[in-house]
């Protein structure tokens, strides 16, 4: 089994790839962190033979699903707040440009370039982490890139 | 239906969206911070420079696990720790700063006997015996294979002394290049020839 450092040299530009397609900047290194804890944790366990990405991928998925889920629960605060740094630092990236696009697209859509473009996954992969099937996966993701070549496309030459 | 294949520019935009590379190396700090944090950080490692060479230096949470030199590929090493501790593996530099500044010391003359804790998991038997009456030998002076297997108990065992020392999974830290042979020459040693000179060269001084 490789030592986990040489896992993290291999996939951890991938998997933060799939982070800042799935998640706001401030929250796409946590899940990245998040991520990588975990499989550190599980990896002794991890079968020999299994695809890392994939194994990777589904974990980062979790994650990101359990921000969505937060996100949705957290109360909206009323009124003025008091000002205060924030915990995250100053994002490392605006929120603008092809991530913005990207975050834009509907889930699916968004799940299927993340998976098959920025990880590099195979689209049978794709579609069982979206819950759908490979056929599908596949027109989700050609379907995102096309509606991405529209909006990015669209904001450059406006 | 037919599904148009994205032009390639396109996708090389796409996944090039890699963002700067140094917010994966201060990721991976932090990573291995919350790693120890968790108790997930079963071997720690990073280089130390030293007039010999870049040696690897790797901790158990226990102490010292293994030094490398150069003449050891780096990543054999490490897939070595990796099956024989475990595979939780992380270059994490925070753990060895005790031993990267003896270490440090000792190259500059400053330093005779290391403090930092020691971890002799990677070494058994007659050899693990042998490396305990190592630090006996003390700085500056050196003994003789055979002298060392009497030490240890088999005076018969000179060759396994070698071996020993050969095989020292804590080189410098444990003093295999204290051991010379009986005829006053030098013998080998794992980080080469020159490098037990060096050593001895040091500690003359």
């Amino acid at each position: 089994m490789p030592p986990f450092e040489q896992i993290v040299t291999e996939h951890g530009a991938a998997v933060l790839r799939v982070c800042r397609a799935m998640l706001p900047p401030a929250d796409a290194d946590d899940a990245w962190s998040e991520t990588f804890l975990a499989a550190l944790r599980a990896y002794p366990e991890l079968p020999p033979g299994s695809n890392v990405r994939a194994w990777l991928a589904t974990i980062a998925h979790r994650k990101a699903i359990d921000r969505h889920r937060a996100a949705a629960r957290a109360p909206v605060p009323a009124g003025a707040l008091p000002d205060r740094p924030s915990p995250h630092g100053i994002p490392t990236e605006p929120d603008t440009g092809l991530w913005a696009a990207v975050r834009a697209l509907p889930t699916k859509q968004r799940g299927a370039v993340a998976y098959h473009y920025l990880a590099d996954l195979p689209y049978a992969e794709v579609g069982r982490l979206l819950g759908t099937s490979e056929a599908a996966a596949r027109r989700s993701a050609a379907d995102g890139v096309a509606a991405l070549r529209r909006s990015y496309a669209g904001q450059e030459t406006s | 239906m037919m599904i148009t294949e994205p032009d390639a520019a396109f996708l090389a935009e796409l996944t090039g969206l890699a963002g700067p590379s140094e917010d994966l190396a201060s990721l991976r700090a932090r990573l291995a911070a919350e790693a120890e944090r968790e108790g997930l950080l079963d071997v720690a490692y990073r280089t130390v420079s030293t007039p010999a060479g870049d040696l690897l230096v790797a901790a158990t949470p226990r102490g010292v696990l293994k030094v490398a030199w150069p003449t050891e590929d780096p990543d054999v090493v490490l897939e070595m720790l990796a099956g024989q501790v475990s595979p939780r593996v992380l270059h994490a530099p925070a753990r060895l700063d005790q031993a990267a500044r003896e270490l440090d010391e000792y190259f500059a003359g400053r330093r005779r006997v290391f403090g930092v804790d020691l971890d002799f998991r990677l070494a058994h038997g007659f050899r693990r015996t042998v490396l305990d009456h190592l630090p006996d030998i003390g700085y500056g002076s050196t003994a003789s294979y055979a002298q060392v297997a009497a030490a240890s108990g088999r005076p018969a065992a000179v060759r396994a002394v070698g071996t020993a020392c050969a095989r020292n999974p804590l080189p410098v830290l444990v003093p295999c290049h204290r051991v010379i042979r009986s005829d006053g020459t030098l013998g080998q040693y794992a980080g080469g020839a020159e490098v037990k000179r060096i050593l001895l060269d040091l500690e003359a001084a």
